[in-house]
C-alpha cells in the first residue's frame, strides 16, 4: 500500500493533472478553460515533427555510442579490474560529482574553435583553420554521450559482474576459444545489462534539452528545448503539456516493443 | 484562443499549478495545501472541472483618483527588504558586500535582504505567477524585469503595486526623461528603472578589420559559420525590422515575416553560427564568432582590462548600429502582496540619488537613469574610463536613433509575433 500511495500522489496525480492541462484552451491572463481540444495533440506534432525525429535520432544515436564505449569499460573493469575495481568505478562516477550543465558548459570551453583542443591542433596545421565541432550535430551527441555514459556502463558493470566465472571456465574446458567464450556465454549472460543500460540512457537522451542549448548550433534543437520554451518562456502550458506527453506516449510505445523483442526472451534463446 | 473561462467551472487547485512551476513555498502552506489536495482527489475534479481563472479583468489604478493609504500606510517602513535581482547588478566591494546597499541601510534603518535570484526574466516569472494568482506574497519586495513582453505582461495581470509617487521625489528630480514615461508603462505607474542597455553589434577587431555598421553585416557571408544572434522574441527581431527601415512598433506581421525570411536565408546559408542567450558573450571571447549581437555592458566588461575587473578582451568591440540601437531597460517593480511596500518604494527612490547611482554605475557598466551620477563618477569616484564611455553614459547622439522594443497590445499579437520568430531560432 505505501507503494500505491507513493504512486498515486507523485506519479497518478501529477499525469492526470497535466493530460487536463493538455486538453485546455486559453492562455495565460484570460485564464485556461477545460475545452477538450484533443486535436492540439495532432497539432504539436505536425508543428514540431523535426524536433521529434531529432530528438529520437540524435537519442539513438548516442545510445549506440554510450553502448560502444561502455562496454568494453565495463567488460574490462569487471574481468580486469582486480583489487582496484572499486577504484576504476568511483573514478567512472567521478563526473557525476559536478553538475551536469556544468559539464557541458565545460566541454563548450574546451571544444571551443580556438579553444585549448581544436586551437592547438590549428596551430600545428593539422586542422583546417575553418574547422569547429560546437554547433553541429556531432557536439549535441558526442556531448548527451559523454554525459549519459555511466547509466550505460554501471548496468553493464553490474550484469557482467555477477556473470559466475566457472561458467567462463567452463567453456574454456570445452574448448571454446576467446572469441566463442565471449559470443555465446558472456555477452548473452549480460543481455539483461544491456536492456537496463539502453533504457537508463536512451529515455533521458531523448528528452536532454542542455547539450543542444549548450554546444548546438541553428538546427540542432531537441524536443525538450521546445518544451522548456513553450512552458517557460510562452507560457503556453496545453502545448507544452501536450508535447510532454506525445513524447512520453512514443518513449513508452517504443519501450514495450523494444521490451517485447529483447528484454522478455530467455538466456536460452541466445545460446 | 480568448475563450473567456467558465466562471462556473472549479478553477485548478492552485497548490498543485504552482506545484509544478514553483519551488520556493512555505511549510505551512503545504500543509494547508495538503488538505485542499486532499480534498480534490476525485478524478472527476480533475478531469471534468480543470481551468484556471483568468486575472487581467482586475482595474488597472487611475493615480488620480487613487487611493494608496491602504498599500503604503503613513509611510512608515518595515525595516526589511526582500530584493530580487540579477547576478552582477550591483555594486561589490572586495568583500562581496554592496556599499550602495550598506549606505540606504545606515540612511534608513531598513536591513536588505539581497538575493540574486533572476536568471532570466520568463522563468522566473513562471516562478511568480502561479503565487500571485493564488493571491500570496511572493516572498519578494522589489524585482527587477525587463521591458519588451515581461514586464508588460506582468502590468497587463494586475501583478504589481501601483507606485505612489510622492514617495519619488529624488527620480522626480534626478531621472533621465529618457527613461520617464516609458512606452511600456505610461506614467510610470507601476516601474522605476534599474538600469538600461542597448543591443547593438559586437566584434572582434583582431579578426574583423573595418568596423561593422549596421546589422546587416551580420549576414555577410564572409563571416560564414561565426556569426551570432540573439535567441529570444526581442534581441533578434526588433534589430532585424529596425536595419530594413520599418517601424518596430508598428510594423504590420507581413512586415515581421519578410525580416524573419532574412535571418532565415542567412541561417540556411550557414552564416548565422548559432542563437545564444547569455552565453554569446563566451563565444565571442572564445572565438566562436567574431561579430555578433551584442549588449553593450557585456562588450564593455569583455574589453575592460582584467585589473580594471573586466575580462581582458581590448579587441571586443561594440558599435551602434547606424539604423539605431535597440535601448532596452530593466524596471523595478513591487509586486502585489509584497509584504514591505514602503521600504521597496523607499528604496527605489534611493537609488536615483546621483551618488548612489554612480556607486552602482561605476560598477554595473550599463546604462543608468541617472545622467547626474556622471559627475559622481568623474569627479568623486575618479573613473574616467567609466565616465566617458558611451556605453554607461551615452550622449544624446548615441540615443538620437535609439528604438525601444516592441509593446505588445495584446496576448494574440505577442503570441504571432513569437510565432514568427521561435521558429527562426529554435528550429
Amino acid at each position: 500500500m505505501p507503494g500505491g500511495l507513493w504512486l498515486l500522489v507523485f506519479f497518478l496525480i501529477p499525469i492526470f493533472f497535466m493530460l487536463s492541462v493538455s486538453l485546455q484552451t486559453g492562455n495565460l491572463e484570460q485564464g485556461f478553460a477545460q475545452t477538450w481540444h484533443f486535436h492540439r495533440y495532432v497539432e504539436v506534432f505536425q508543428q514540431y515533427r523535426p524536433q521529434f525525429v531529432r530528438s529520437f535520432e540524435f537519442g539513438t544515436i548516442a545510445t549506440a555510442i554510450t553502448l560502444v564505449v561502455g562496454y568494453p569499460l565495463a567488460y574490462w573493469i569487471a574481468f580486469h579490474g582486480g583489487r582496484h575495481k572499486t577504484t576504476f568505478l568511483f573514478l567512472l562516477l567521478l563526473p557525476f560529482f559536478v553538475s551536469f550543465v556544468i559539464r557541458t558548459l565545460a566541454c563548450q570551453f574546451i571544444l571551443a574553435d580556438d579553444g585549448i583542443v581544436l586551437g592547438a591542433l590549428k596551430s600545428w596545421h593539422l586542422l583546417p583553420q575553418g574547422f569547429h565541432i560546437l554547433a553541429t550535430r556531432t557536439a549535441v551527441i558526442s556531448g548527451i554521450a559523454y554525459n549519459f555514459l555511466p547509466f550505460m556502463a554501471l548496468p553493464l558493470y553490474v550484469s557482467l559482474e555477477r556473470i559466475d566465472r566457472r561458467v567462463v571456465e567452463a567453456a574454456g574446458d570445452l574448448y571454446a576459444n576467446k572469441k566463442d567464450v565471449f559470443l555465446r556465454v558472456i555477452f548473452p549472460l549480460s543481455i539483461p545489462g544491456v536492456f537496463a543500460g539502453i533504457l537508463l540512457t536512451f529515455v533521458p537522451a531523448v528528452g536532454d534539452y542542455v547539450n543542444a542549448s549548450i554546444l548546438g548550433g541553428t538546427s540542432t534543437t531537441m524536443i525538450g528545448n521546445i518544451i522548456q520554451l513553450e512552458f517557460l518562456q510562452n507560457f503556453h502550458y496545453p502545448v507544452a503539456a501536450a508535447l510532454s506527453f506525445v513524447l512520453m506516449g512514443v518513449l513508452l510505445i517504443g519501450i514495450f516493443i523494444y521490451a517485447r523483442v529483447l528484454g522478455a526472451r530467455s538466456i536460452e534463446e541466445y545460446v | 484562443m480568448n475563450q473567456q473561462p467558465d466562471q462556473n467551472r472549479v478553477p485548478i487547485d492552485p497548490a498543485l499549478l504552482r506545484g509544478l512551476t514553483q519551488r520556493r513555498f512555505s511549510r505551512r502552506d503545504a500543509l494547508k495545501y495538503a488538505g485542499v489536495g486532499a480534498g480534490s482527489l476525485s478524478l472527476a475534479a480533475f478531469l471534468s472541472a480543470c481551468g484556471v481563472k483568468g486575472t487581467s479583468a482586475k482595474a488597472s489604478p487611475t493615480p488620480s483618483a487613487f487611493d494608496f493609504t491602504p498599500i503604503y500606510g503613513n509611510g512608515t517602513p518595515a525595516g526589511v527588504l526582500n530584493f530580487a535581482n540579477w547576478e552582477d547588478y550591483i555594486d561589490v566591494d572586495s568583500k562581496g558586500n554592496s556599499p550602495s546597499l550598506k549606505e540606504f541601510t545606515k540612511e534608513t534603518g531598513i536591513k536588505v535582504n539581497y538575493k540574486t535570484v533572476i536568471n532570466d526574466n520568463d522563468p522566473f516569472l513562471a516562478k511568480i505567477i502561479p503565487v500571485l494568482q493564488a493571491g500570496q506574497d511572493t516572498g519578494y519586495d522589489l524585482i527587477v524585469i525587463t521591458n519588451g513582453g515581461p514586464i508588460e505582461r506582468m502590468i497587463r495581470l494586475g501583478y504589481l503595486t501601483p507606485l505612489d509617487h510622492k514617495y519619488l521625489p529624488d527620480w522626480d528630480a534626478n531621472a533621465d526623461p529618457k527613461v520617464k514615461n516609458p512606452n511600456y508603462d505610461p506614467g510610470n505607474k507601476y516601474t522605476a528603472v534599474w538600469q538600461s542597455g542597448f543591443t547593438g553589434i559586437g566584434y572582434n577587431s583582431k579578426v574583423i578589420k573595418t568596423p561593422p555598421t549596421s546589422f546587416k553585416d551580420l549576414l555577410n557571408p564572409a563571416y560564414k559559420g561565426k556569426v551570432g544572434m540573439f535567441a529570444n522574441n526581442q534581441d533578434l527581431p526588433c534589430p532585424a525590422l529596425n536595419s530594413l527601415g520599418f517601424d518596430i512598433d508598428k510594423s504590420t506581421p507581413d512586415q515581421w515575416k519578410q525580416a524573419a525570411a532574412t535571418v532565415t536565408q542567412a541561417k540556411d546559408a550557414g552564416i548565422i553560427r548559432s542563437f545564444y542567450d547569455q552565453s554569446y558573450i563566451n563565444a565571442l571571447e572564445n572565438g566562436d564568432t567574431v561579430i555578433t549581437q551584442a549588449w553593450s555592458g557585456d562588450v564593455f566588461i569583455a574589453s575592460a582590462p582584467k585589473s580594471f575587473g573586466g575580462d581582458g578582451f581590448p579587441e571586443m568591440k561594440f558599435v551602434f548600429p547606424q539604423e539605431g540601437p535597440i535601448y532596452w531597460h530593466d524596471n523595478m517593480a513591487i509586486p502585489l502582496h509584497a509584504k514591505h511596500p514602503v521600504d521597496a518604494i523607499t528604496y527605489m527612490n534611493f537609488v536615483y540619488k546621483p551618488n548612489i547611482a554612480g556607486m552602482m554605475a561605476d560598477f554595473i557598466w550599463y546604462v543608468t537613469p541617472v545622467p547626474a551620477a556622471r559627475d559622481y563618477v568623474l569627479n568623486t569616484i575618479k573613473d574616467p574610463i567609466v565616465a566617458n564611455s558611451p556605453l554607461i553614459f551615452p550622449t544624446s547622439d548615441d540615443l538620437a536613433n535609439a528604438k525601444q522594443y516592441k509593446v505588445f497590445k495584446s496576448v494574440q499579437e505577442e503570441d504571432d509575433w513569437n510565432g514568427v520568430w521561435q521558429p527562426v531560432y529554435s528550429s
